[in-house]
């Protein structure tokens, strides 16, 4: 053993000596066997989102063709474990579907609103002591966990919102608290970081000379900021949106909890309904044979949803430029 | 003369009051509450479940058996630990890789890159139940891991794959070029390059990176329902058993109020210590690199 090991080095000792372009060689070799290796790492990705787009097309194929297309998207009833109804008419995700749109667009319209206000006044009119502190604490709120909010919202905005209801006449037989009202009220706290950041940065990039032209115009500070600088920051601030969107659709644990979990159109904001996200983590777990078919199908359907908005958001930024 | 001053102070009154009404003062104000809204919420959520939970933490709950009478969440700890390092072990060398390549390899108007980026960018999007789908069909059936720590880890892999090549490519990319060019200048390859100068420099982006996948990966409930389980007690060494924010969902969605909130406790520590010491490891190591320049 020491004896090859010294052979070893003698070999590279007179390798370097008689040959210095050899060693070259090598590390050049080297360095392409590296260069490959960080590639490899690199479209890693690639195929993952690949793999996962092609796993769940293949396994809600069969589940789509058996119910039919159509009656799975546009169908009204889901109930899987219904032995009185014919198959095709038990698994209509049109109420998760109607669900899921329902509470991202009440979420985004407040926690929107009140993120990009919020990013006004981190970029511009904070102290400047206070901004670390403020950048820190958005920085915690992406980083909680999404069953801590889901938790919240459960033990203290459901029984809030029944109650205030009850208290403001209405009929306390049908109001359970849970529903679409509690579940945009949670998503647009978890919102709140992704639109904030985005939209912070966007106003925070633009040249300076904006701010000023206008203060030298005339305007007033807050004119300066609202009427010259939001609009010119206007597309970061709407790839911040856009992301809210995808991030409140896909939500899942906070939602499970506080959106009441029943399979049905949603009607008032105050009773109980349910997301395709909602639907997949509730259910997932007993479901037979064809159930899960469907259900791996309703998680394909939210995928598309997602990909188109990461399609949508990456048109944007080419029109920028 | 009296008339005129009454007029102009009239006029200016009407001038001023005019002014005071500016909507865009109205949104300044507005935007000072949303700024404390959104401040308070997280204050709000944080102080709540801390208050209402401390009571429960109990040296039982948190280091004792698993029994019906007495839950305990020792298992749940472990198992959330194990499932950090795997996936780390995995996530963190294909993430630098990645980056390194994007960064040190490639130009910018390449077409691979940006397929990569792409492709980053959508996975970065793809919603965490959808994961646990994919790694319920891919890790747990296709290729017959079952449910436990290799599913669990390998799903939330891919799902902190591209926070950490984010963030690595980020750091990456603020170290100086002058940096490169010594390098080269040196005689070193690009390899050398790349392990002994540009890593090194970008190591307090990549560590803070790498922190805050690991609060990522602490706090992700959706993906490892179907992948890791969610029995509780003891899991065996690679076997099924629920993480800390899976204890907490199944706790909460049982009615066991009172072990979700001492779980949300032990959740919420977690999570504020890997942020805090992600802001205090990058700050440390800006401090040193600008002592060093």
């Amino acid at each position: 053993m020491t004896n090859t090991n010294e052979q070893k080095t003698a070999l590279a000792a007179t390798e370097r000596g008689a040959a210095p372009d050899k060693t070259a060689r090598r590390q050049r070799i080297f360095d392409i066997v590296s260069k490959i290796g960080f590639l490899v790492c690199a479209v890693f990705s690639v195929f993952a989102i690949l793999a996962i787009i092609l796993f769940l097309l293949a396994s809600s194929i069969p589940g789509m063709a058996e119910v039919g297309f159509f009656k799975f998207l546009f169908g009204t009833t889901w109930k899987p474990t219904s032995s009185k109804l014919p198959i095709d008419e038990r698994f209509g995700i049109l109420p998760m579907i109607a669900g899921t749109l329902y509470v991202t667009a009440l979420s985004v319209l407040i926690g929107g609103v009140t993120g990009v206000l919020a990013a006004i006044f981190i970029a511009r009119f904070c102290p400047k002591k206070v901004k670390p502190v403020i950048r820190q604490a958005m920085n915690l709120l992406a980083g909680l966990p999404s069953v801590i909010y889901g938790f919240f919202g459960l033990v203290v905005l459901v029984p809030f919102v029944r109650d205030t209801a009850i208290k403001w006449g209405m009929d306390s037989a049908k109001v359970q608290g849970y529903g679409v009202l509690v579940s945009a009220l949670v998503l647009s706290v978890m919102i709140l970081p992704t639109v904030i950041t985005l939209s912070v940065n966007a106003l925070e990039s633009q040249p300076h000379s904006y701010y000023e032209g206008a203060l030298a115009l005339g305007a007033t500070k807050d004119q300066a900021v609202i009427k010259v600088l939001v609009p010119a920051s206007k597309s970061g601030i709407l790839a911040g949106m856009v992301l809210g969107v995808g991030r409140a659709m896909g939500e899942t644990m906070a939602v499970v909890l506080v959106c009441g979990n029943s399979a049905v159109m949603p009607g008032s904001l105050v009773t109980g309904m349910e997301t395709m996200t909602a639907l997949i983590a509730l259910e997932m777990g007993y479901a037979g044979e064809l159930h899960r078919t469907m259900l791996i199908a309703t998680g394909f359907v939210l995928l598309i949803f997602v990909l188109l908005l990461t399609l949508s958001l990456n048109l944007l930024r080419r029109k920028k430029k | 003369m009296s008339v005129s001053t009454e007029q102009t102070t009239l006029a200016e009154r009407l001038t001023r009051k005019s002014r005071r009404f500016r909507p865009t003062a109205l949104l300044r104000y507005c935007s000072y509450i949303s700024g404390a809204a959104a401040v308070a919420a997280l204050v709000g959520i944080v102080l709540f479940v801390c208050i209402k939970g401390l009571p429960h933490v109990s040296v039982q709950l948190l280091f004792g058996k698993n029994t019906a009478d007495n839950p305990s969440i020792a298992g749940a700890i472990v198992q959330t630990f194990k499932i950090v390092i795997v996936s780390l072990a995995i996530a963190v060398p294909v993430g630098v890789g990645c980056a390194v390549y994007l960064v040190e390899y490639t130009g910018r108007g390449n077409k691979l890159v940006k397929v990569i980026k792409t492709a980053t960018e959508t996975l970065a999007g793809v919603p965490s139940i959808v994961f646990g789908l994919f790694g319920m069909l891919f890790f747990v059936d296709f290729l017959g891991l079952g449910r436990g720590l290799w599913a669990g880890a390998f799903t939330i892999t891919l799902m902190i794959l591209p926070t950490i090549v984010t963030s690595v490519e980020e750091s990456l990319r603020a170290v100086s070029d002058t940096y490169r060019e010594g390098s080269f200048g040196l005689g070193a390859t690009r390899l050398r390059t790349v392990f002994k100068v540009v890593l090194p420099s970008a190591m307090s982006g990549i560590l803070g990176g790498v922190i805050l996948g690991m609060g990522r990966i602490v706090s992700e409930s959706a993906p490892l329902l179907f992948t890791a389980g969610t029995n509780g007690g003891m899991p065996t060494l690679t076997g099924s058993g629920a993480t800390l924010a899976v204890a907490m969902y199944t706790a909460a969605s049982t009615g066991n109020i009172e072990v979700a909130y001492a779980v949300g406790v032990v959740l919420i520590v977690l999570v504020v210590g890997l942020n805090l010491l992600a802001t205090y490891v990058t700050g440390v190591f800006q401090k040193k690199q600008l002592g060093r320049r």
